[in-house]
């Protein structure tokens, strides 16, 4: 047999040049006690919003976008509203008109998750988890492709479509803020005690205080404890939570999980793909020789 | 259609020799002048301003993606559906070089030059969908987003391009007349194989993978845990069909430059046979995906129709048919069900990415005259590059100082 030494290191090199790519940990994942005790959460009371707006108008302050339209004006809320590139957080009215159910409004913003798809999803990691909760994006990063708009299951990342030069646009948790030990814009101006910006353990032992408290009327469910494997903002309500129009379909796991079997199979490709090949290739050298009546063909031809 | 060398022209020179196939400037241009050209050039008019358009005034301007549908066709069709396409290169070199089948040689040269061509004007359509290409470096050498099906294949598909490109080079070489490089070239054959296959398992699954994140987007029928597989898998029967199709193009096309010796039909034939038994594995994943998701009941939906007219119309139908022209040996049969194999691919990957996605959403995608113009476009230079190389360097027909048993 005349498996070719020197090609066969070629090929090696080259399967050695790929495995040496760095090792594929979901870097958001990094579930370490201290980092989970650090974690920031809003819990937002959705019986407690009086649909003020105040939270929009502040957001727009903090991140110099153009202030929120109708602000006094309640038929704003007869069609529910997204984010957009210019517009981080909206509030919105539940669907509850022509039943006994109170009027509930939600605020609605990026979710931060706690393993974020658009993180995963992200080549270039614009899109990052920082430890204590916020969802940044390093836009010097960014490429454009838009993965993370396909990735987040809550339709947050808003792309520039109108810029030649576009950016990603979503809320960012008041990352500076947060740094400096201050709360969200929003969270802080809001007069109602409908937002709670604390450590995410401790709002979730609150959030199961008011489940439990006494002729509670709460849907026994925290949206965000679990969903997409938890987010930081979590939400409480007394309506469905359809209504409330947060997509109930997400599932319970981290989006990252989704595509970790497909990686998984990248160290298998590049380690078990070129001894195959190059078996089945001296496999099938041999036959072509023996083939070759008479005519022991030399080695090193391959065209 | 650029007419055969002239004979007996005086003051050949290397220009002359290399890129106007032997004729003076003007006797070119004058060659240039054909109804062909014409429209390749019409189109080129309009979409290569789109282009610049699209750079100029941003991709709202251009396109109708919105924020609920980030992507459309310089995903679905030229992205997706051109890598899938342009999986030939790997398929024949493989069949070739790897498992030894020879006889099938004559066919590598254009399969790998369609596959390079095919990336090439996937990764020139990827970058023009882009929000900010220019970052494309980034990936590559800045900042690594390893956890990302994504960045796993922005690396394979630029190592593969690379790949391609040298495995394309012994025949630049002969067109040059640089024995020694060409020797060089050759020798690198069997490794670049081998890589070519690393690259294009992992890459070619994981552009199916990348939907492994929209669980809530894709419809059920097309979501699948399995759909890597799905994307792997049929990109074998595309780049087959798709050699096929070249094949029979080329025919009519290249007449000059086909060798004559070489009994096309029967290589034919033996890829057609290859191509129905991918394409049969194919449907018998997807009907597998279906049961194991226990997804029968969505059959009957408008969905589940649009699915079967994909699966049982463009997987299940081409496969049988394939080999029924491939047992009577029905070349011409062969030849029109590649490109019916072809077009199914390019439906599934245009369902995957665009049609079946966000089926839910009030906002639907339906691209602009300007995206599919773009793509027109994109697919019109790669078949015109296409044509110039095969009319210059030595692709469907081996020179005789270089041909080796």
């Amino acid at each position: 047999m005349n498996l070719n030494r020197r090609t066969f290191f070629k090929v090696a090199g080259a399967a050695g040049a790929v495995a040496l790519a760095p090792a594929r940990t979901a870097s958001a994942s990094s579930d370490e006690a201290g980092v989970n005790a650090e974690r920031r959460g809003v819990l937002v009371d959705t019986t407690k919003c009086i649909g003020c707006r105040a939270c929009e108008a502040a957001c727009a302050e903090t991140n110099n976008l153009p202030g929120p339209a109708m602000l006094d004006n309640p038929a704003v809320f007869n069609t529910p509203r997204t984010t957009d590139t210019r517009t981080y957080t909206v509030v919105n009215r539940a669907a509850t008109s022509g039943t006994a159910a109170p009027a509930r409004f939600i605020k609605r913003q990026c979710m931060h998750c706690v393993e974020p798809a658009c993180a995963s999803a992200c080549l270039v990691r614009a899109l990052d988890k920082t430890p204590t909760g916020p969802v940044v994006y390093h836009k010097d990063r960014c490429l454009g492709c838009r993965y993370c708009m396909v990735a987040c299951p809550f339709g947050v990342p808003k792309y520039e479509y109108d810029s030649p030069l576009p950016y990603v646009q979503k809320c960012h948790f008041c990352a500076d803020r947060q740094a400096k030990g201050e709360a969200p814009a929003c969270a802080s101006v809001c007069p109602s005690g409908a937002l709670t910006f604390g450590k995410r353990d401790a709002l979730l032992e609150t959030a199961r205080e008011r489940i439990y408290a006494r002729d509670a009327k709460y849907v026994r469910h925290i949206y965000g404890e679990h969903e997409v494997g938890g987010t930081s903002w979590i939400y409480l309500t007394d309506v469905p939570f359809e209504k409330l129009g947060l997509p109930t379909e997400v599932g319970t796991y981290a989006y990252s999980s989704l595509t970790q079997a497909s990686l998984a199979a990248v160290p298998f490709v590049l380690t078990l793909w070129p001894p195959l090949l190059m078996g089945i290739y001296s496999f099938s050298k041999r036959r072509n020789e023996v083939n070759a009546t008479g005519t022991g063909a030399k080695g090193g031809h391959h065209e | 259609m650029n007419s055969p060398a002239a004979p007996a022209i005086q003051s050949r020179s290397w220009v002359s020799d290399k890129l106007f196939l032997g004729m003076s400037v003007w006797d070119y241009l004058r060659s240039l002048a054909t109804p062909g050209n014409f429209v390749a050039g019409l189109i080129m008019a309009i979409g290569i301003p789109l282009i610049a358009y699209r750079f100029i005034y941003g991709l709202g301007a251009a396109t109708n993606l919105d924020q609920t549908n980030p992507w459309g066709i310089w995903i679905g069709f030229d992205m997706l559906s051109g890598v899938a396409l342009a999986a030939g290169g790997y398929t024949l070199a493989t069949s070739v070089y790897i498992f030894g089948l020879k006889e099938y040689h004559p066919v590598v040269r254009p399969a790998v030059l369609t596959g390079f061509l095919g990336y090439l004007f996937a990764v020139l359509g990827l970058v023009a969908d882009l929000g900010r290409p220019w970052n494309l470096p980034v990936p590559l050498f800045f900042s690594w987003g390893g956890p990302s099906v994504m960045f796993e294949i922005a690396w394979c598909v630029v190592l593969y391009l690379s790949v391609l490109g040298m495995e394309f080079l012994p025949p630049v070489f002969e067109w040059l007349g640089w024995p020694r490089a060409r020797m060089w070239a050759v020798r690198m054959t069997i490794g670049l194989t081998v890589f070519g296959v690393m690259l294009s398992t992992l890459h070619q699954s994981s552009l199916g993978g990348l939907f492994l994140m929209a669980p809530t987007k894709l419809h059920p029928l097309w979501y699948s845990p399995f759909i890597p597989a799905y994307f792997f898998i049929s990109s074998i029967a595309a780049g087959l069909s798709m050699v096929i199709v070249e094949s029979g193009l080329s025919h009519r096309a290249f007449q000059h430059r086909l060798d004559h010796t070489v009994d096309i039909d029967k290589l034919m034939l033996g890829l057609a046979r290859g191509a129905s038994i991918v394409l049969f594995c194919y449907f018998f994943i997807k009907v597998q995906g279906v049961a194991d998701m226990g997804r029968w009941s969505l059959l009957t939906t408008p969905y589940g129709m649009w699915f079967l007219v994909e699966t049982v119309g463009f997987v299940l139908l081409p496969s049988m048919v394939f080999a029924f022209g491939a047992r009577n040996g029905m070349v011409s049969l062969v030849r029109w069900t590649a490109a019916w194999t072809v077009l199914g691919i390019v439906i599934n990957r245009l369902n995957v990415s665009v049609i079946a996605m966000n089926w839910q959403a009030a906002d639907r995608y339906v691209p602009s005259w300007m995206e599919v113009m773009v793509s027109i476009t994109l697919v019109t230079i790669g078949v015109s590059t296409f044509r110039w190389i095969v009319n210059r360097m030595p692709v469907l027909k081996e020179l005789p100082e270089y041909h080796e048993s």
